[in-house]
């Protein structure tokens, strides 16, 4: 294999409004030689990518610092279309195909050989027509060229998943006759057996001389088909490797850290009953984006149990199938009752609790009050906050009480804001976070859920949420479930972790394991066993 | 230089006074507010009569009112603004006609027509919530041609539906409804009139229509500070938080338009007592966008109203209505007054649509 590097990264720093997402990162790629880019979600591998594909949200935040070479030359791609003309193709995680065009057209989408015809003479070039024939031709080669099989005269939508993988792949190559191709996921969506097509082809491309880099979690896949691995993690670069000279259990290890010996030792002496309070059996969840296949587990009265893994395998759904704000089937008992899903309402007053992942969306009433933020869900389910009048005929709003309780948790977390009257939208990510929290205490629940309870808030209010969480597990003896794809976090607060792969639970351990452990079930490798 | 500095100091108070009023009010209404000045203003170059313009302007907003009260239980829980009111006033006339044809006269043969509009509203109301409920998203669109065709199946019915009292049908087939009925014999200004009074010869003030619309507001007020009132203006703020926090967010909204529609019902029937006839057939078609236009006037948006934004609008917005006809009638000695009010009231709407205002007033 030639040894020139064909594109160099140097120094590449990244800030998102002062949060630094990328720092001082470099890596050499040579001709013909397949990167495994890996790294927990929120490492910095996307953003990464979108600075070598000039995507415009990079120069839209205050662009990068650092160097681009490609071919030892220093390059600025300020939209994709320099980034293609350079030779770097890119395949996305969504498909970005016309599925009412066949598998030709949509490779030669606007590069399409053409004909002449009379009308030229008359109207210019745009009346040009396509050379369908020679069109198929260049299909086939660019095909061939992976080394698949599409037909190149069936219609995007027809095909199977994997096939329109291939056909975006095949357009990425004949576009600009691709030297370097990113791979963003690409097994994702794939059957393994597809899986394993999918990695020949990039293979024999490599050996043709196109160098890759490859995106994915699917750690084994990435030990399999790559030269060279790069671990990113929270935006440094952690390693930059050779396959040979690794293995999965290092590469794991680089991936999520090993800076964590500050484990809560309190929750090592902590008395947990064994009274079961929620039993889940075979829960499924039909959430876009995190599907829940077949779930069991039990949690205990008055533990922390945290549900950890990669974006997108599932355990978001969790809480939100139980609490019934998707679509779910399954048994969930809540102490010893049948619990009926899809039913919020009764779910609160029964005693069950929900911070939700999305907080913008679903967690706050953006253009209310923080006072009604707090007190809302408990005023509609436990009827708190209200003064019956005439003999409970009418349910009157207690503006006063509301006011309190507000206060109360303003101060109780150090909320920010002019006062109880300022609307949840003009708070900052971390005090909407508390509001959030706020709402859910004050439905003195027995079993809390809580959704990536620090995801877009700063330190100062992350270690306070997590405080609070922690205390009110204490003092109250509430059971509380954590998801979140912190796992430094979940180690930090929980007595028990699950790891959620690709909608199953693919294991539980204590928080005190080791991090390779957590990470081989996020990666999915013990699942043969 | 001391003075010079205070007065700067003075100067910046002022204007920031001036400032906050402006934010406080926001631009639209104080144009309007000030054209509509300027208006009452031009009554004597105009030969009109002050005292006259003022009482034909209060009566009009009391007629109005009720009907634009009518659109902020929907716009609350973001079914939008209800361009379907004229189902509303079909319950309301139908209730009317009801209490003529059973002779009911004076405050009896008023409230009778309500206490019967009520139920058929309620009917009304349910089956036009269980339609937006599908459609969510695009109440306003929905909304606007519900109104319409109800309309227009009506306009079958008030011929064919059996009424028999001889002020109601035509005469010369003794069935099928005439287009305007009157209500002078039975209950005209029945409500206005109550503690009424006149100052001089021509200022009319209705007493009674402002107390009964003031005890509406009230009711409206009073409910969205009860439980259920609380909620429904959270389904109208964010329905997935609403479904979150247990809210049943299609009931929600189920009921507010019931109670848009209720009112509506009864705010025909008072515009009816007071302007002296029931107009059937194509009468209610256009009677929403009024509305409709008041309550964007007074500064509500697409997705927050509340009653003071109903009561400045309807003054503002029926005082332009009033003033600018005549006004510009007798400057130009021409008789236009119906195309300037249709150009002025649907030039608001137009205008009151295009503002994406977040629903900050």
């Amino acid at each position: 294999m030639a040894q020139k590097p064909i594109l160099e990264m140097k120094n590449i720093s990244k800030e998102f409004y002062g949060n630094k997402v990328l720092s001082s990162v470099s890596f050499t790629l040579n001709e013909g030689q397949i990167l495994g880019l890996v790294g927990e979600n929120g490492a910095g591998k996307s953003t990464l990518m979108n600075i070598l594909f000039g995507m415009p949200v990079i120069s839209q935040t205050g662009g990068y610092t650092g160097d681009v070479l490609i071919d030892g030359q220093k390059v600025l791609f300020n939209s994709p279309f320099d980034a293609i003309a350079a030779g770097i193709g890119m395949v996305h995680q969504e498909f970005s195909l016309l599925p009412g065009f066949t598998a030709t057209e949509n490779i030669l989408l606007n590069k399409e050989p053409l004909k002449y015809n009379f009308l030229v003479e008359i109207f210019g070039s745009r009346m040009q027509t396509l050379d369908y024939e020679k069109m198929r031709q260049e299909a086939i080669n660019a095909i061939n060229k992976l080394g698949v099989n599409i037909d190149p005269d069936m219609l995007i939508s027809d095909m199977p998943v994997g096939h329109k993988q291939f056909t975006e792949i095949a357009r990425e190559l004949e576009r600009a006759n691709a030297r370097i191709i990113v791979l963003d996921e690409p097994t994702a969506v794939l059957t393994e057996s597809e899986a394993e097509i999918l990695l020949k082809a990039l293979k024999k491309l490599a050996k043709e001389g196109v160098s890759i880099i490859f995106i994915s979690h699917r750690l084994q896949e990435v030990l399999d088909i790559a030269d060279k691995i790069v671990v990113l993690r929270d935006g440094k670069l952690v390693n930059e490797v050779e396959t040979s000279k690794t293995n999965m259990k290092q590469v794991v290890e680089w991936m999520v850290g090993h800076s964590v010996e500050a484990k809560a030792k309190d929750s090592l002496n902590k008395k947990i009953s064994d009274e079961v309070i929620l039993s889940v059996k075979n829960l499924w969840v039909d959430m876009p984006g995190e599907l829940v296949r077949d779930v069991s587990f039990d949690v205990k009265k008055g533990e922390i149990l945290g549900f950890g893994g990669l974006a997108g395998q599932g355990k978001l759904g969790i809480p939100n199938g139980i609490m019934g704000l998707f679509p779910a089937g399954g048994e969930v008992i809540f102490e010893g009752q049948k619990l009926k899903l899809g039913d919020t309402h009764s779910a609160i007053k029964k005693g069950l609790a929900f911070v939700s992942e999305d907080r913008r969306g679903v967690g706050l009433l953006l253009e209310e009050p923080i006072d009604w933020n707090i007190s809302f869900t408990a005023m509609q389910v436990q009827e708190k906050f209200l003064k019956k009048l005439l003999k409970g005929l009418i349910k009157w709003r207690d503006d006063k009480k509301i006011e309190e309780i507000a206060k109360f948790y303003i101060n109780k977390f150090e909320i920010k804001c002019t006062n109880t009257k300022q609307t949840a939208q003009q708070l900052s990510g971390g005090n909407q976070q508390k509001v959030c929290l706020a709402k859910a205490f004050v439905l003195d629940p027995k079993i809390l859920f809580v959704s990536e309870p620090t995801r877009g808030i700063d330190v100062g209010a992350k270690r306070l949420v997590l405080e609070a969480l922690k205390e009110y597990n204490k003092e109250h003896g509430t059971t509380i479930v954590i998801v979140s794809s912190e796992l430094e976090e979940l180690r930090s607060v929980c007595d028990r972790i699950a790891i959620v792969d690709e909608g199953r639970i693919s294991g539980i351990l204590p928080p005190t394991a080791d991090l390779e452990e957590f990470g081989m079930l996020m990666v999915g490798s013990s699942k043969q066993n | 230089m001391k003075e010079n500095s205070i007065n700067i100091k003075e100067k910046k108070n002022f204007s920031q006074f001036i400032k906050n009023f402006i934010d406080a009010a926001g631009w639209p209404r104080i144009i309007i507010g000030i054209f509509l000045i300027l208006l009452f203003a031009m009554t004597p170059i105009a030969k009109l009569k002050l005292s006259t313009s003022l009482s034909d302007t209060l009566v009009r907003v009391g007629m109005n009112a009720i009907m634009v009260l009518a659109l902020v239980p929907m716009v609350q829980s973001g079914c939008g603004l209800n361009f379907g009111l004229p189902l509303g006033f079909i319950a309301g006339i139908l209730g009317a006609l009801l209490s003529i044809e059973f002779n009911l006269t004076g405050l009896k043969g008023l409230f009778s027509a309500i206490l019967m509009a009520i139920p058929v509203a309620i009917l009304f109301g349910y089956g036009y919530g269980q339609l937006l409920n599908r459609v969510k998203g695009d109440e306003m669109m929905i909304a606007t041609y519900v109104g319409f065709s109800s309309v227009s199946l009506f306009c079958i019915l008030w011929l064919l539906l059996p009424f028999r009292s001889p002020v109601m049908v035509w005469g010369y087939a003794g069935k099928g409804l005439r287009t305007t009925i009157s209500t002078q014999k039975f209950w005209q200004n029945s409500l206005s009139d109550i503690l009424s009074f006149r100052i001089g010869e021509t200022f009319y003030f209705p007493t009674g229509m402002f107390l009964f619309f003031a005890l509406l507001c009230f009711l409206i007020w009073a409910f969205f500070h009860t439980k259920i009132g609380t909620a429904m203006t959270a389904v109208g703020s964010n329905p997935d938080f609403a479904r979150a926090s247990g809210v049943n967010v299609d009931r929600m909204r189920t009921l507010s338009v019931i109670i848009s529609t209720v009112l509506g019902a009864i705010g025909i029937i008072i515009y009816q007592q007071s302007y002296g006839f029931i107009q059937i057939y194509n009468g209610p078609l256009y009677m929403g966008f009024p509305a409709v236009a008041a309550i964007l006037l007074g500064g509500a948006s697409v997705h927050k109203a509340n009653i003071g934004n109903v009561i400045i609008g309807t003054f503002l917005f029926q005082g332009i209505l009033t003033m600018a006809p005549s006004v510009i009638n007798s400057l130009l000695q021409t008789d236009m007054s119906e195309i300037f009010r249709i150009i002025i009231s649907m030039g608001m709407i137009l205008y009151a649509l295009t503002r994406k205002t977040k629903g900050n007033r």
